[in-house]
C-alpha cells in the first residue's frame, strides 16, 4: 500500500486526516502493525525545543530622510551585520551586547521584537552623495519593519552528545553548567520527537518542505551548515516569518559563562506515504544513542566515554565506571511535546498542507573539520629550552644559587631517575629561608601536583593552564615525563612579530 | 522550619549553635555555614514547633535570625522545563513530572544558589 501527497492533502482538506506526534506513533505501530498503522494515520507530526545558537533574522528598516547607507548597525546596543546594502541587517541570536555583555544579546533583540517591546536601532555612515546621512537612531516595533524574516542556518540536530566534565574544577559551556570529578551529565535533544531522527533518510524533510517554526508557519531551505547525516547528525537550514512568531515557543537564553543563545521551537509534519515511513516515525528514545563526551579535554576530538541512549539519559541518571551520574537536560521536552500538539492541530483544523521536497537533501554527507593552511603556535615554537632543574634531594640553599645562577623564578625538581616530581619557586624558597624550620631539603618545600605541557601543544591550551591555575610557568615534559624544556609568561612574548611563524 | 543565623565573631567566637542546642535540648540540623574570622552565617533546620525557641535563644546570644519560608524559587514565565537544574542540585530539589514539568521539592533547599547560574533563562532566584 501507498499514500500519495496528494491523497493525504485532500483528508486535511476534508477534516478527516488522522494526525499523531512521534512520540504517539511508537505505540500504534506495535498496536496496529506497519501495514495497519500505514493504513491509519496519514501525518506524523514532530517538535523539539532547545539552544539553537545558529539562528537569527534579516530585518529591512526601510529608508530614513534624509536617507542613510547603514554601515555599522546596533540594535539595543547589539551590534547587527552592516555589510546588506543600505537599509538591511542580519541579526545574529549569540551576539553579544556591547554594555551587557552576555546578559543581553541578538536573542534578546529577537525575543524582544517578538514580545511586542521596542528596540533602540543605531546606525552610522560614511555618506555618500546618494545617502547623505550619517547617523540614525530611533526606536522601533516589530510591526515597523518592511520585513523580519528568521532564518536560521543550522537548526534542528538530529541528535547531539551528551556532556561530561573530567577534570577538578566547574565548566561553563554551551552545554551549560559541567560540575567537577563527573559530576553530572547535560544533554540536549527530543529523541522519538526530534523532526529528523523521524526521517533519517531525508526522505521527506527537503527544501521548501512546510514546518512549524516558533509559531509560525516557515519552512524548510536546505540542509542546515555542518550537515553531517552519515554519522547521524545532520541539520537543517530554515526560515520563518518573525512578525508571526510568539514568545511560547522563541526564547532568548544565557549559557553563563559562555554567552547568549537562542532557543527555537521547531516541528515538522511528516507524510506517512509508505511503510518505509511507518518504520521511521516509529523510532523510540532507546533507539536514539549518542555519545557522552569528555569536555574536560579542549579539543576538537574529546573523548567519548561511553554511549548512551535518550531513554537512559532521560531516565535522570545514567550509570558510568559503575557510578550513577545525575542527568540534565538543556532542551525541553515538554515544549518539544507542546510544538509537536500545536502541529498536530494545525493540521487537524486544515491550517497546514503537506509538500514534499523540492530538492532532496543529501543524506549522505559528513561534515569535514577545518582545512588549516597555517598551524597556531605550538608550545616548541616559544618554549626555553635552556631549563635549569634541581634534584629533590638538594639543599634549599642549592636551589637558591640556581635560581640566581640561572635567573628563573622555577625549577622543575626531579628523582633520581630525571622524572619530573616536582617544582619550587622564588616564593617557596624565600619562604624557607625566612622561616627557618625543619626543611633542609628540595623535596620538603617541592610542590609536588605540577601543571605541565608538552611539545606540541598548542600554545591556547598553555595560556589556559597558566590562566586557570594562576602560575606563570609551565615544566614542558615528554612521554616519560621528562623535562624537556619550560614555557614562562615570559616566553609568550615572542608570539609578538610573528617570530613563531617559519 | 528553616532559620537563616547570622552572628558577628568580632568579641570572641561565642559557640553559640552549640550554646542554643544545650539550652534548649533541640536538636539543630545545620544545612550550610560560611564562617570566618570575622562574621558567620549558618543555614539551620529545626522542628516547625520549636522554631520560635530556637529563635528566640539565638537572638538572646546576639545572632540575627530570619525565618526562611521559601527556597529557591522559579519564575514560571521564564521557565521553559528544560531541566539544566536538576542535575547540578546538590539537594536534589528539582525533578520532572510525568508531563515533563519541573517540580521543586522546596523543603529540601538550603539556598545554596548553584542553580541559579546553570539556568540558561534566568528563572531561578533566592527568596528576598
Amino acid at each position: 500500500m501507498h499514500k500519495s501527497i496528494d491523497q493525504i492533502n485532500e483528508r486535511i482538506r476534508d477534516g478527516t486526516a488522522r494526525v499523531v506526534t512521534a512520540e504517539e506513533m511508537p505505540a500504534i505501530v506495535a498496536e496496529l502493525g506497519e501495514e495497519g498503522a500505514l493504513k491509519e494515520v496519514d501525518v506524523v507530526t514532530t517538535g523539539t525545543f532547545g539552544a539553537m545558537c545558529s539562528s537569527g533574522a534579516f530585518l529591512n528598516f526601510g529608508h530614513a530622510e534624509p536617507p542613510i547607507r547603514m554601515e555599522r548597525i546596533w540594535l539595543n546596543n547589539v551590534e547587527a551585520y552592516g555589510g546588506l546594502a543600505a537599509v538591511d541587517t542580519y541579526i545574529g541570536a549569540t551576539q553579544q551586547s556591547d554594555t551587557l555583555e552576555e546578559q543581553y544579546g541578538g536573542a534578546h533583540v529577537i525575543e524582544d521584537l517578538v514580545a511586542g517591546k521596542s528596540v533602540e536601532l543605531r546606525a552610522s555612515s560614511r555618506g555618500t552623495d546618494c545617502y547623505p546621512r550619517r547617523t540614525i537612531n530611533t526606536d522601533l516595533l516589530l510591526e515597523n519593519f518592511n520585513q523580519a524574516i528568521m532564518c536560521n542556518p543550522r537548526n534542528a540536530y538530529q541528535r547531539y552528545n551528551a556532556a561530561i566534565n573530567s577534570t577538578d574544577r566547574i565548566l561553563h559551556t554551551y552545554m551549560g553548567v559541567l560540575l567537577p570529578n563527573c559530576g553530572n551529565v547535560s544533554f540536549s535533544g527530543a529523541g522519538t520527537l526530534n523532526p529528523l531522527s523521524n526521517d533519517p533518510g531525508l526522505r521527506l524533510i527537503g527544501s521548501g518542505v512546510p514546518i512549524f517554526l516558533c509559531g509560525a508557519q516557515g519552512m524548510v531551505i536546505g540542509e542546515g551548515t555542518q550537515h553531517s547525516p552519515a554519522g547521524g547528525y545532520g541539520t537543517l537550514m530554515v526560515t520563518g516569518n518573525l512578525k508571526e512568531m510568539s514568545q511560547e515557543y522563541l526564547r532568548a537564553a544565557t549559557m553563563n559563562g559562555y554567552g547568549v543563545t537562542l532557543y527555537v521551537g521547531l516541528g515538522i509534519p511528516l507524510p506517512v506515504l509508505d511503510l518505509e515511513v511507518v518504520r521511521a516515525t516509529a523510532v523510540r528514545d532507546q533507539d536514539i544513542s549518542v555519545d557522552i563526551m569528555d569536555y574536560g579535554v579542549p579539543s576538537r576530538n574529546r573523548p567519548a566515554l561511553r554511549k548512551v541512549t535518550y531513554a537512559e539519559l532521560r531516565s535522570g541518571a545514567v550509570e558510568l565506571n559503575g557510578e550513577e551520574i545525575r542527568t540534565s537536560s538543556l532542551s525541553s521536552f515538554r515544549k518539544a511535546r507542546q510544538v509537536a500538539n500545536e502541529l498536530k492541530h494545525w493540521i487537524e483544523r486544515g491550517s497546514m498542507q503537506l509538500a514534499l521536497p523540492t530538492r532532496p537533501i543529501d543524506a549522505k554527507k559528513s561534515a569535514k573539520p577545518m582545512h588549516q593552511s597555517i598551524k597556531g603556535p605550538r608550545v616548541l615554537d616559544i618554549m626555553d629550552r635552556q631549563v635549569v632543574s634541581i634534584g629533590e634531594n638538594e639543599e634549599i640553599r642549592t636551589a637558591a644559587k640556581k635560581l640566581l645562577k640561572g635567573d628563573t623564578n622555577h625549577l622543575p625538581v626531579i628523582n633520581g631517575n630525571n622524572v619530573l616530581v616536582g617544582i619550587v619557586t622564588t616564593f617557596d624558597v624565600s619562604k624557607a629561608v625566612a622561616n627557618p624550620g625543619k626543611a633542609h631539603l628540595v623535596k620538603d618545600i617541592m610542590k609536588t601536583k605540577v601543571i605541565t605541557t608538552t611539545a606540541d601543544e598548542a600554545v591556547d591550551i598553555a595560556v589556559q593552564k597558566l590562566e586557570q591555575h594562576n602560575i606563570s610557568a609551565l615544566p614542558v615534559v615528554d612521554s616519560g615525563h621528562h623535562v624537556i624544556a619550560i614555557l614562562t609568561a615570559m616566553d609568550l612574548g615572542k608570539l609578538f612579530g610573528g617570530r613563531w611563524l617559519k | 522550619m528553616k532559620l537563616l543565623v547570622n552572628f558577628s565573631r568580632k568579641k570572641g567566637s561565642k559557640p553559640i549553635i552549640a550554646q542554643v542546642v544545650r539550652d534548649t535540648g533541640v536538636l539543630i540540623n545545620v544545612e550550610r555555614a560560611v564562617i570566618d574570622s570575622s562574621e558567620g552565617e549558618a543555614l539551620i533546620d529545626v522542628p516547625d514547633d520549636q522554631c520560635r525557641l530556637v529563635s528566640d535563644s539565638m537572638i538572646s546570644l546576639g545572632a540575627n535570625v530570619r525565618i526562611l519560608e521559601h527556597g529557591i524559587s522559579v519564575n514560571e514565565s521564564e521557565c521553559v522545563d528544560c531541566g539544566a537544574c536538576v542535575s547540578i542540585c546538590p539537594r536534589e530539589v528539582f525533578s520532572m513530572d510525568k508531563d515533563w514539568k519541573l517540580q521543586l521539592a522546596e523543603e529540601r533547599c538550603v539556598l545554596c544558589g548553584k542553580c541559579i547560574e546553570a539556568c540558561p533563562h534566568q528563572a531561578l532566584s533566592l527568596p528576598l
